[in-house]
């Protein structure tokens, strides 16, 4: 594979990744970072890929894994907390956040776990499709349609209400 | 039945509002949405949100690409590290062909950091003499089974003191047999035995405590094979007796199912 190839194949790609990154960490200087390591990433074992494999969502799945690990590291931009985590949406405890504040998506966004952001993200924003979905997160297809619903359904409920709804646990 | 006649699902609802739902279906879930008004309201909500949310995101996508992202940057940085690294090694090299006194001194000179080709060799020694060792043993060739899973994860990441995952290479037809821990220079070392409805053996040797990362390499001693690199502070190598082709998907198998990030819940809960 030469290596205008891969320039030609990968950087297409790069304003989606920049924008997904964007979105998973909300601050401009941080998404280059990740999505620079990223790409390393992806220029380093270029020769690991499998030749017959999708390569956006291989490049997505490495792009999210780097974001994962450094969450649990804790390092890049403190801590994003899940909805899944919290009693109370941040900063509301005061009530110094007016209703405005709730009606903004992306900060809806950043209220859901990061697994429900993900697939949101994925399928509405980046449009990959279903099964490259499935294969960034390495969920079985059904799982990921239960949580684009669910996602849809909480930063819906988050935006109109202002709160988290009242959901059935999924056993 | 009939996929027009299956009554309609979240998956359906989804696809719906994402534009992917095929031709088939459509009628009957607008047909749904008629007699479901609530939800009708649910899903225009949704469709609105969405909206704003690709409004919101989209100038991040319309930017031109900083110079330091294109594949050219990239490369060059990732290059300039792989010649670093080289350079490391050939100063190794040099050293030791002062040869006697001089490989001598030069090993206490270069200290482990350099020392990268000899750290490589040690690494795909130990686990072959491990493969050679335990791959033979009819009686007793884990100390752990792995009806015992959790156990063996658990005991393993404990005395490696991180996070052990064990790689699924169903795939191939190589099932988990058990894991043992052994002695290592650095600290203790795991090795998982695998094997085929063949009886064919293979191991995966991870030690921690390695700070560079390293793409494959490979090596090859009296028959028996090995892939090896490192990721993450963990050495990987993975041996059989077998050619390197044969080899060789086993161990990408094996790096794509540590690639894998853990799943934080069982994936049926929501």
């Amino acid at each position: 594979m030469s290596e205008d190839e891969i320039a030609r194949l990968v950087e297409p790609l790069i304003p989606g990744l920049r924008r997904y990154a964007y979105a998973l960490v909300r601050d401009a200087t941080a998404a280059d970072d990740l999505v620079q390591d990223c790409l390393e990433r992806v220029v380093g074992r270029w020769h690991l890929r499998r030749p017959d494999g999708d390569l956006r969502a291989w490049i997505y799945a490495i792009l999210r894994n780097l974001h994962l690990s450094a969450l649990r590291q804790g390092r890049r931009r403190g801590e994003h907390v899940g909805l899944d985590d919290m009693a109370e949406p941040p900063g509301v405890d005061g009530g110094q956040l007016g209703k405005a504040e709730f009606r903004d998506v992306l900060a809806g966004l950043e209220t859901l776990s990061e697994e429900h952001r993900t697939v949101l993200l994925l399928v509405g924003v980046e449009d990959l499709s279903y099964e490259e979905t499935a294969k960034v997160t390495g969920l079985p297809i059904g799982t990921v349609m239960s949580r684009l619903s669910r996602a849809r359904e909480r930063l819906r409920s988050y935006l109109d209400h202002g709160a988290r709804p009242n959901l059935r646990r999924v056993k | 039945m009939n996929p027009i006649d299956l009554p309609v699902g979240e998956d359906d609802l989804q696809a719906y509002l994402d534009g992917r739902l095929g031709a088939e279906r459509v009628e009957a879930v607008e047909r749904y949405l008629v007699d479901h008004p609530a939800i009708a309201a649910d899903l225009e909500r949704d469709r609105r949100l969405l909206a704003e949310l690709r409004d919101r995101l989209g100038p991040k996508a319309a930017e031109p690409i900083p110079a330091r992202l294109r594949i050219s940057s990239i490369r060059a940085g990732v290059r300039r590290r792989r010649l670093l690294h080289l350079r490391s090694v050939a100063a190794v090299c040099a050293w030791l062909a002062l040869g006697g006194l001089g490989g001598w001194m030069a090993n206490g000179i270069l200290g482990a950091p350099n020392a990268e080709p000899v750290r490589t060799a040690r690494m795909a020694d130990d686990a072959i003499a491990a493969y050679r060792t335990f791959v033979v043993e009819v009686v007793h060739p884990v100390e752990v089974r792995a009806d015992e899973g959790a156990h063996l994860v658990g005991w393993l990441s404990k005395r490696l003191r991180t996070p052990i995952t064990v790689p699924d290479l169903t795939r191939l037809g190589y099932r988990l047999m058990g894991g043992r821990l052994l002695p290592g220079r650095s600290g203790p070392a795991a090795m998982l035995m695998y094997d085929d409805d063949a009886g064919t053996r293979l191991t995966l040797y991870v030690k921690t405590d390695e700070t560079e990362e390293t793409s494959f390499q490979f090596v090859e001693e009296d028959g028996v094979s090995a892939f090896l690199w490192r990721d993450r502070g963990l050495g990987y190598v993975v041996t059989a007796a077998t050619a390197r082709e044969a080899l060789m998907p086993v161990a990408r198998l094996v790096y794509d199912e540590l690639e894998r990030p853990p799943e934080p819940k069982p994936a049926n809960q929501l």
